[in-house]
């Protein structure tokens, strides 16, 4: 059924953490590792070894610069699934293969119902679902469900795979309905914001903004100035001067 | 976008079916024989069942595509199935109970109009309805698709018409008026979708307005993927204006002057029509080919 619940009992979701996130790739690498292997068909890739090598991921990491000149920073900035409560690629799908739980809000493709006509991937303003270049089905991020819910692994392993493998813990994943479980406050605590909130999508996932740098870090430093300014100082500025008095 | 030729096949050939049967339901093309029936049921039935099975050659599985019928509650897709499906029924029954009754059912002529205009509001609805597509998500999108069908079905119905050897002015009159309206609604379409914005930037895509501009500087892969294939189709952009006057030359200019001048042609009112799907077909292109998708400002793209 592709209606939406109109209401969700949990919005499980991932906070990510812009200011520390290093860019590293191991939540990538961790996600095709998991989900090649866990729910639904493999996450396959095509021409892995050949000259163009492409395939479906469920997590990207990209990287942007924001500001000017020495003001500029660089984010690294990881992207997966948001599971909207207005998600546009469930309304839009014409099979009900794609639909939003009830339960706990993740956003799921039932990959036997799937015709992969891609529209669900069209309606998507953040392009968190790819198209298995294999198996001709949507892929996206299950929030590893088949981890969060498993019993048979150590409690500290039921979280997804990108959280469970970030090294610096950028990655934070909780219910974002309970307003005092550990995301809900970090998302409160640091100013949590969603992405494109003018799709109107109301993304569950939240990101944290960098945090504002020490201020000599953040003043405009004038290079060519800096550089005219190299008089000498103590023994050198008077030894400068002494040459300057010798005839010649 | 990337205009897939299964789509462009698809939106042009059952557009222009169901606008033929718009015209065959309001009793405006007439069958003089048992055989013109027929050949109408072929010409109609045919663009419109070549339409729909050409949509489904860009499915990932085909056999899979009767479940696209189950989700009319929430999904324009699968609307257009439904209402494609029951037009074609429906469709097949008129032109079977002209058959058998030896003429026309008028009501069943206005209910088959009716239902073939809401089919191809819903092929539309299909891309209008995407708010990730700042000049597909217009209310005069679905405007330009249903007229277009119909100039388009006045066109091939004075062309049949022609070929069964009793050329009315009656069509011809209005396949200039359609076309006329079809192209004033284009070009507005042109200038108010296609200037657009989705109000989306890197700024609001990443969330680091409040830094300063946003600018990709690295990839999160060496390789184009299936979001940039898919959605980050830049070929057509730099000829777009080019491509829009041979559009409009095609499917408005050649058909009117032959529609106009050359009204009792029958030879000429079929090149016609078949100029002007080659005029729809580029007019198609462009408009997937054209679209941009907000996925495309984490790759770079600037608004």
């Amino acid at each position: 059924m592709t209606c939406l619940p109109s209401s969700t009992e949990k919005k499980l979701g991932l906070v990510i953490d812009l200011d520390i996130c290093v860019g590293c790739q191991a939540c990538v690498v961790n996600c095709k590792e998991w989900n090649t292997a866990g729910y639904g068909a493999p996450l396959a890739d095509s021409d892995p070894y050949g000259a163009h090598p492409t395939g479906a991921w469920l997590n990207r990491v990209h990287a942007f610069e924001a500001g000017e000149a020495a003001k500029a920073r660089v984010v690294h900035f990881p992207k997966s699934c948001l599971h909207c409560d207005d998600a546009p690629c469930v309304t839009v799908c014409p099979t009900g293969a794609s639909y939003k739980r009830q339960e706990d809000g993740i956003v799921l493709v039932n990959e036997d119902w799937c015709i992969g006509c891609g529209l669900c991937a069209w309606s998507c303003p953040y392009g968190a679902r790819e198209m298995d270049p294999a198996e001709g089905v949507m892929k996206k991020c299950t929030l590893c469900i088949d981890r969060i819910y498993n019993t048979h692994l150590e409690e500290e392993d039921r979280v997804p795979a990108c959280v469970r493998t970030c090294p610096t813990s950028a990655r934070h994943f909780g219910d974002l309905n309970d307003p005092t479980s550990d995301v809900s406050m970090l998302v409160a605590e640091r100013g949590g914001y969603d992405l494109m909130p003018e799709q109107d999508t109301k993304p569950v996932n939240k990101y944290l903004p960098p945090r504002p740098r020490p201020r000599h870090e953040s003043e405009d430093v004038d290079l060519v100035s800096m550089a005219k300014k190299t008089t000498p100082k103590g023994f050198w500025k008077w030894l400068d001067q002494a040459l300057d008095q010798l005839p010649g | 976008m990337r205009p897939a030729a299964s789509l462009i096949i698809f939106t042009t050939l059952s557009g222009l079916g169901l606008g033929l049967t718009v015209l065959i339901g309001l009793g405006l093309l007439a069958a003089t024989s048992p055989e013109w029936v027929i050949i109408h049921a072929a010409v109609s039935l045919g663009l419109i069942g070549v339409g729909v099975l050409s949509s489904t050659l860009h499915l990932g599985h085909p056999e899979r595509a009767w479940r696209a019928l189950s989700q009319w509650r929430s999904s324009w897709l699968s609307r257009e199935g439904v209402m494609a499906a029951l037009t074609t029924i429906v469709l097949a029954g008129y032109f079977l109970d002209h058959l058998i009754s030896g003429q026309a059912r008028p009501w069943l002529g206005i209910i088959l109009s009716i239902m073939s205009l809401i089919t191809i509001y819903s092929t539309a609805m299909i891309y209008a309805s995407l708010k990730t597509i700042a000049r597909w998500h217009h209310i005069l999108t679905p405007v330009v698709f249903v007229v277009l069908a119909l100039a388009g079905g006045c066109l091939l119905a004075a062309a049949l018409e022609g070929l069964a050897g009793n050329p009315t002015i009656a069509l011809s009159q209005w396949g200039i008026g359609m076309i006329a309206v079809a192209s004033l609604i284009k070009i507005l379409w042109w200038n108010l979708a296609g200037s657009k914005g989705s109000g989306s930037t890197p700024e609001t895509a990443t969330g680091l307005g409040a830094l300063g501009k946003v600018r990709m500087i690295m990839p999160p892969h060496s390789e184009e993927n299936w979001l940039q294939h898919e959605m980050g189709f830049v070929v057509a952009r730099k000829h777009a204006l080019r491509l829009a006057v041979i559009a409009f030359i095609l499917a408005a200019i050649i058909p009117l002057l032959v529609l106009g001048l050359y009204p009792h042609s029958a030879a000429l009112l079929v090149l016609a029509a078949l100029v002007h799907l080659a005029g729809v077909i580029v007019e198609r292109w462009l408009f997937f080919a054209e679209a941009k998708h907000t996925v495309t400002l984490y790759y770079g793209d600037q608004h």
